[in-house]
């Protein structure tokens, strides 16, 4: 990367001191880790510790349905984030959440349900037999990746807490700990971040609930331990680093839709024929293809239309963007 | 410290240091492509943010020449503004190449509805007659007072530029921030230098009506 700052020009004396302090995020994000070591109560043997490598995960089917286009490299996949808690620029990810805890780990399952419960990783890992699927992922950015996912339907864990006839969302929140993720200070977007499905879109079975890519469990920049992937909706629909669902009754609150409604709506289908107010989404850039390579059409659903338009069956998508 | 800033070797010596970033580009495009995830960002980002700086380093030229009585500044002036042009040229070549692929039809779709996109080419725009005019010759032919004139669009461009990097990002404004606090200072300067003289310009009571029109510096 090419050196980012810029000009030897002194403003250091009228620079909100805000931004000032952004440009240590390096610093900040070593504060932190010996920080967080500290709160942890072992902070030697923390901070000497080897990162929590991601770890093969065997007996994995294949599902049936991967598509047949070239999976996009990992070291993209692993590189390229959009993760603010851990930082705005695509590579903060990966350098920031190295350090990020997800063990232990559980998901409160919880709202008009029958048997709320609290889950834990492990429970979770052996609820259903785990299944490759390798998806289409269109970020709303205009970019997109093929990856091979590991994990099962969302809908199996959902079964397990009997929802209520009163269930008609889903609210999904991400773990937000300012002191491992110092960067989500900066990111302009408030924490934790939230998402919603509606209830059917939650049961759908191409909803996944993610644990795994590339053959190993989620390395921490995608969203480890556990994260939703939804193919036919806009890559942010898909949460990472899970700690809560919860069914209710109304619409629940999203993260993007908050901070800009006409940008980001609740359903945030992948919609070429919708534009994002401030660029196309009719086309999009397949992530790996080299330094000149048009951008390819961007499909309806994603391309998954077959098996999820009928969801939406009479609804305005202008209008339910 | 005169004889460094009016040796020829110092011009030849900024000159090559102005196109590192440019050979960077070129090095990591010809070696390392597979790196870049997406190349069109890449590009479009590293030279966008290239010509914010030279325009800033370009504006800065004036307060620094005047702050720290150094007149000799003066020299590297107009190739900081080449080279700020140069970077919006690639800017602009990344954008239409590697990022549209020359999609003329989608090039003129955000050319009419991307307000940013709007925005950054106005920009653009207005810097190419400031690049045509930047020899002697056109400071001779247009005279200096409307020649100045004209290259005050450097202003307009400069916050054109900042707003069109603001209305790209999507929520981490901080980027921005700093590009428009800085040129926002630069101008500010020239503001109050131009209150100062027409301060120093205006009458004593009595004296002559008609004080002579301060110049923006």
């Amino acid at each position: 990367m090419l050196v980012k700052r810029s000009s030897g020009l002194t403003s250091a004396d009228v620079t909100p001191k805000h931004i000032y302090m952004n440009r240590r995020k390096f610093l900040a994000g070593a504060l932190v880790a010996s920080g967080s070591a500290l709160a942890w109560g072992k902070a030697p043997a923390y901070l000497g510790a080897s990162p929590d490598e991601p770890r093969k995960l065997s007996g994995v089917s294949r599902w049936p349905g991967s598509t047949t286009e070239p999976v996009t490299s990992e070291q993209i996949v692993t590189h390229y984030n959009n993760f603010y808690e851990f930082g705005t620029d695509k590579t903060d990810p990966a350098n920031n959440a190295k350090y990020f805890r997800t063990s232990p780990w559980s998901v409160s399952i919880e709202g008009e349900v029958k048997k709320p419960r609290l889950i834990t990783m492990d429970e979770i890992m052996k609820l259903a037999p785990l299944e490759e699927r390798i998806y289409r992922h269109r970020c709303v950015e205009a970019w997109s990746i093929v990856v091979p996912w590991i994990g099962y339907s969302l809908s199996t864990l959902l079964r397990q807490v009997e929802p209520t006839s009163k269930a008609r969302y889903v609210a999904f929140q991400s773990l937000y700990d300012p002191a491992q993720m110092p960067q989500g200070k900066w990111a302009g977007i408030a924490f934790p971040y939230i998402e919603g499905l509606r209830l059917d879109e939650a049961m759908h079975p191409l909803t996944l609930l993610c644990v795994g890519m590339y053959g190993t469990t989620l390395p921490n920049q995608d969203g480890a331990p556990v994260r939703l992937v939804i193919p036919w909706k806009y890559g942010f629909k898909s949460i990472k680093s899970i700690v809560k669902i919860r069914f209710v009754k109304d619409q629940p609150p999203t993260t993007w839709n908050n901070e800009s409604s006409q940008e980001y709506g609740f359903y945030s289908n992948v919609n070429p024929n919708r534009d994002h107010p401030r660029w196309s989404q009719k086309t999009e850039r397949r992530l790996g293809g080299g330094l000149f390579h048009a951008q390819i059409p961007t499909q309806m659903f994603n391309g998954y239309g077959d098996q999820v338009a009928h969801l939406y069956a009479g609804m305005d998508l202008q209008k339910y963007f | 410290m005169n004889a460094i800033l009016t040796s020829k070797w110092t011009k030849a010596a900024l000159f090559a240091i102005c196109l590192i970033p440019f050979g960077l580009l070129v090095w990591q495009a010809a070696f390392h492509a597979d790196l870049i995830a997406n190349p069109a960002q890449f590009f479009e980002h590293a030279t966008g943010d290239w010509t914010l700086r030279f325009l800033a380093i370009t504006l800065a030229i004036t307060p620094l020449r005047k702050i720290l009585r150094v007149p000799q500044l003066i020299r590297f002036r107009r190739m900081l503004g080449l080279f700020a042009f140069f970077y919006v040229c690639l800017h602009l070549a990344s954008y239409l190449w590697i990022d549209k692929y020359f999609d003329w039809r989608g090039i003129w779709a955000d050319l009419h509805k991307r307000t940013y996109i709007i925005v950054g080419f106005s920009a653009f725009v207005l810097l190419i007659p400031l690049a045509l005019t930047s020899t002697a010759g056109w400071i001779r032919r247009l005279g200096g007072k409307r020649w100045r004139a004209l290259h005050r669009a450097i202003y307009a461009s400069a916050v054109l530029g900042v707003i069109h990097y603001w209305w790209l990002v999507k929520s981490d404004i901080s980027k921005p921030v700093e590009y428009a606090v800085i040129v926002g200072g630069l101008l500010a300067w020239r503001i109050g230098a131009w209150v100062r003289g027409r301060k120093r310009q205006l009458p004593a009571p009595g004296a002559s009506r008609e004080p002579a029109p301060a110049r923006m510096p």
